[in-house]
């Protein structure tokens, strides 16, 4: 949503530069390799995956019963049901890429949307808007996503639904902060002085100056959508056993942390390297976007 | 002012206080590092006052600041030179913790913006005290009476009651006063005077100009001050530096560089500075026709609070107020800050709520809905004061200037492209500028691409809101001559809202004084500048600085009461004033006892 004003003109040399200009951050290239290769392992998990994900191996428990740490036949080690971890992570990708980047994309939409709206027109419309903000926040996130999630059955969808209903708030606080500042800028009361209608200023003079919240709190809100997703699916409101998510399988796992610490610190390793890889790409891409950076890295 | 006791002791002591030597400063760019200043020498006598002046960009405020060692870090940095100070203390490169016991007992300093300067959680007492007790000047019992001695000095009224205030509690001048009380609490060496009055009304700067000379008498202070005033320097400096992207132009005692300057660029500084008496005089409009009639106009804004949010008070912004500008005229409003001049400007543009009439081109705005007045718009657009701050950083100069023919649905393709083109050529750019961004553009050329987005509407009036008061003298004359030019050839009329007086005399035809939402006094240029009747106008027009050194300003007289507010609770209304006509559309307001009241300061 960020560059939506300007890419509804298909052919915007702007863009195209600025993209070329992306790729030179060495940064930003790495990052956006790691997240490539982690969309390539939702998508072909099937023959990525050495073992059956949700096989409980007889092989893959020591004789005490104890998971087993990484080996040459498996290669991150076993969980304690004695599945491979390798093969629950590559296929956990799908569940968390499609939590990460749908039920933060909701979020951030909806956040933005209804922070821009107050904070622009402010008013009743804002005071309402805020008010019901405050509402969702008083509210505890994880009560209202389990409320939620037991009303639905839940399913992958539903699960990136109601977190979304549950993130969206601190977005909108943001930006409804920052639009009550930009609405009152001088640039501003001359678009108003000019005639010009509020989707206008607000498309073209605001929107662009929340470029760098957005992607700030849009790329830093999917670590912890990932990892209320596994808190969801820990109470067994959220992805449902035994479809493995990141999240799920640091809480399956988290009484052998002490003999078994891959267990818990790869997953997270996982979670670590896709909110960090969205970060950075979301600086990079915050950067090329603000002419006033242009030409340097 | 150069005679006056402040330079008597210079004979007595020929050893510098502070020596400046071959100082060179760089700053970090992306293109690498960059000279600001470079190889500036100079020495400052015991209780002279040395001025740095120049435009912005010319390094005087980072020399100041590589005095105070207070430069930012880590973008800039003293790359050469020396700074001693009498007793041979190397302040180049010193470290912090050495560099703190030299600020405020050696050298201290003042800034532009005593609001920024002070804290606006503690009280003024407090933050005096904590200056006493950081460096050890006294004990914490003796701290309050010093600091209460400190703000007497500054001829603070009230003293006392100033202590437990806090600084949104008082005026701007006030707050002035407190950062230099606070500058001279450790009774310094050296005061640094950074633009100390650049932010103040011209009476409250006149006010803080005599406050630093007379201190500067009482306590032998070498002043070093930095301005881009020429009125200023003219007032305060017994000698001047000259700089220019870094480097000192010309150094020369106050008198002979006014009278002769060497250098050619000291000579168009000069020339470029406005000088009130001096202007040329007026083709006289056509005043049969009107193109906005405001009657009655005032605004007033609705102060909410208690549990259930009602109104409990109102600001009586403009009260009453009626004006008529005729096509190729320029009426200019004059006043001290806050004083409702550019709340009239919002009004007129459908900004604020307004009651009243307004009629632009024989059109009534009154009751318009958003709709109904795009039209209208068309008529009368408006140029702010900080172009800077009224260009979006984020699109180009170009897509800005179409906009209001877009918005309209003037043009578009390639019409608009040569519209625009157009229009930048017509205000002395070329339409290479177009694909660029704001930031890339000085601030001269910024409002020269204001003026062309407001004049993409070809309308018939321009309101002008302190639009050269952000530009350096030599940028403010030439986009003076542009505004000027485009009267001639487009017919534009221009209600000019200024505080500066001397720039004011050069552009309008007739003068409108407001003070406390009111027009107190209106007429041709002639009448209100040549022959001020009123005494707040009189008061006005005494404080401008002139630069002119031989020319002695009277000190102004000091004010009485704290100046009345423009808010009044509900159900009280301001008493409106009453507008006599002295001869010749020269109209003055008749002293009542309310306003006998807010003025009582002002009467000489």
């Amino acid at each position: 949503m960020v560059s939506k004003a300007s890419k509804a003109k298909a052919p915007n040399p702007r863009i195209t530069a600025g993209l070329k200009d992306l790729f030179r951050r060495p940064r930003a290239l790495l990052a956006a390799g790691v997240l490539l290769m982690m969309v390539f392992a939702a998508v072909a998990a099937p023959l990525i995956m050495p073992y059956d994900p949700n096989a409980q191996m007889f092989e893959g428990l020591s004789l005490e019963g104890a998971p087993l740490p990484p080996s040459a036949q498996f290669w991150l080690g076993t969980d304690l049901l004695g599945r491979d971890l390798f093969s629950r992570l590559v296929l956990g990708t799908r569940t968390s890429l499609i939590i990460g980047v749908v039920a933060n994309g909701i979020a951030v939409f909806v956040g933005a949307a209804v922070g821009i709206t107050a904070g622009y027109f402010g008013g009743w419309i804002g005071g309402i808007l805020m008010r019901f903000t405050d509402l969702m926040m008083a509210f505890p996130a994880l009560l209202l996503a389990i409320v939620l999630a037991a009303i639905f059955k839940p399913s992958l969808l539903i699960v990136a639904l109601v977190i979304a209903m549950v993130n969206w708030v601190q977005m909108a606080r943001v930006i409804y902060t920052e639009t009550r500042a930009l609405a009152q800028r001088e640039f501003i009361e001359v678009q108003r002085a000019m005639g010009s209608g509020p989707l206008r200023i607000i498309g073209r003079h605001i929107l662009p100056h929340l470029v760098y919240s957005i992607i700030v709190f849009g790329t830093l809100g999917i670590s912890t959508t990932v990892l209320l997703e596994a808190t969801l699916s820990y109470l067994g409101v959220g992805v449902q056993p035994p479809t493995p998510s990141w999240g799920n399988i640091i809480f399956e796992n988290q009484t052998y942390f002490a003999t078994a610490p891959w267990l818990v610190f790869l997953p997270g390793l996982a979670i670590l390297l896709l909110a960090l890889s969205f970060n950075l790409l979301g600086d990079a891409l915050r950067d090329t976007l603000d002419p006033r950076l242009k030409g340097r890295h | 002012m150069t005679g006056q006791g402040a330079i008597s002791g210079r004979g007595a002591d020929p050893r510098p206080v502070l020596s400046v030597a071959g100082l060179t400063i760089q700053v970090a760019t992306p293109t690498g590092a960059q000279s600001v200043v470079e190889d500036l020498s100079f020495d400052l006598m015991r209780g002279e006052t040395l001025c740095l002046a120049g435009e912005s960009g010319s390094g005087k405020s980072m020399t100041a600041l590589a005095i105070m060692g207070l430069l930012p870090q880590p973008m800039a940095r003293v790359a050469g030179g020396s700074i001693r100070l009498a007793d041979g203390t190397e302040l180049a490169g010193l470290s912090e913790a050495a560099f703190r016991k030299v600020r405020a007992k050696r050298i201290s300093m003042i800034f532009q913006e005593p609001m920024t300067s002070l804290n606006p959680v503690m009280t003024i007492g407090r933050q005096l005290t904590e200056v006493l007790l950081e460096h050890g000047e006294c004990t914490a019992s003796e701290a309050p009476g010093r600091a209460l001695a400190l703000l007497r000095d500054v001829r603070i009224t009230d003293a006392e009651r100033r202590l437990k205030q806090y600084p949104h509690e008082l005026s701007g001048g006030m707050r002035q006063r407190v950062m230099i009380a606070m500058a001279l609490a450790c009774n310094p060496e050296i005061l640094i005077a950074d633009e100390p009055t650049t932010a103040l009304d011209v009476t409250v700067q006149a006010e803080v100009l005599d406050l630093i000379r007379a201190l500067q008498r009482e306590h032998g202070t070498t002043v070093l001050m930095i301005t881009h005033d020429m009125g200023v320097v003219a007032e305060m400096a017994d000698r001047v530096i000259v700089m220019r992207d870094g480097r000192q132009v010309e150094s020369a005692e106050v008198g002979p560089l006014f009278a002769a300057p060497d250098t050619d660029y000291a000579r168009r500084l000069l020339a470029a500075v406005p000088r009130l008496g001096q202007a040329p005089p007026r083709p006289v409009p056509d005043r049969t026709q009107a193109v906005v009639v405001a009657d009655d106009l005032s605004v007033r804004f609705d102060l909410r609070g208690g549990i259930v949010n009602r109104v409990q008070a109102r600001v009586h912004a403009v009260e009453g107020v009626s004006f008529r500008i005729a096509p190729g005229e320029t009426l200019a409003l004059v006043g001290e800050s806050g004083c409702g001049k550019s709340t009239i400007g919002k009004a007129l543009l459908g900004l604020v709520d307004w009651t009243g009439s307004i009629r632009v081109a024989g059109q009534q705005m009154r009751g318009l809905s958003p709709a109904g007045l795009k039209p209208v718009r068309r008529n009368i657009q408006m140029v702010f004061q900080d172009p800077g701050a009224s260009l979006d950083a984020r699109m180009t100069v170009g897509q800005q200037v179409a906009e209001p023919l877009v918005v309209h649905g003037l043009a578009s393709g390639s019409e608009l492209t040569d519209r625009v083109a157009a229009l930048f050529g017509r205000v002395g750019l070329t339409p290479d500028h177009m694909a660029r961004f704001p930031h890339e553009f000085s601030g001269g050329q910024r409002q020269r691409i204001c003026i062309a987005r407001a004049l993409a509407l070809r309308p018939k009036v321009i309101v002008a809101d302190e639009a050269v008061s952000a530009l350096d003298v030599s940028v403010q004359a030439q986009v003076l001559d542009l505004m000027r030019e485009l009267q001639q050839d487009e017919g534009l009329a221009y209600l000019f809202i200024s505080h500066d007086m001397a720039v004011v005399e050069q552009v309008a035809d007739r003068v409108s004084v407001m003070n406390l939402g009111q027009i107190i006094e209106t007429g041709s240029r002639e009448q209100v500048l040549g022959n001020p009747q009123h005494a707040f106008t009189r008061r006005l027009l005494a404080a401008v600085p002139v630069p002119d050194p031989t020319y002695h300003r009277p000190p102004v007289p000091p004010r009485g009461a704290a100046p009345v507010s423009p808010v009044w609770p509900i159900g009280q209304e301001p008493r409106r004033v009453h507008l006599a006509d002295i001869g010749g559309g020269h109209r003055v307001a008749e002293d009542d006892p309310q306003l006998e009241l807010a003025h009582r300061g002002y009467a000489s």
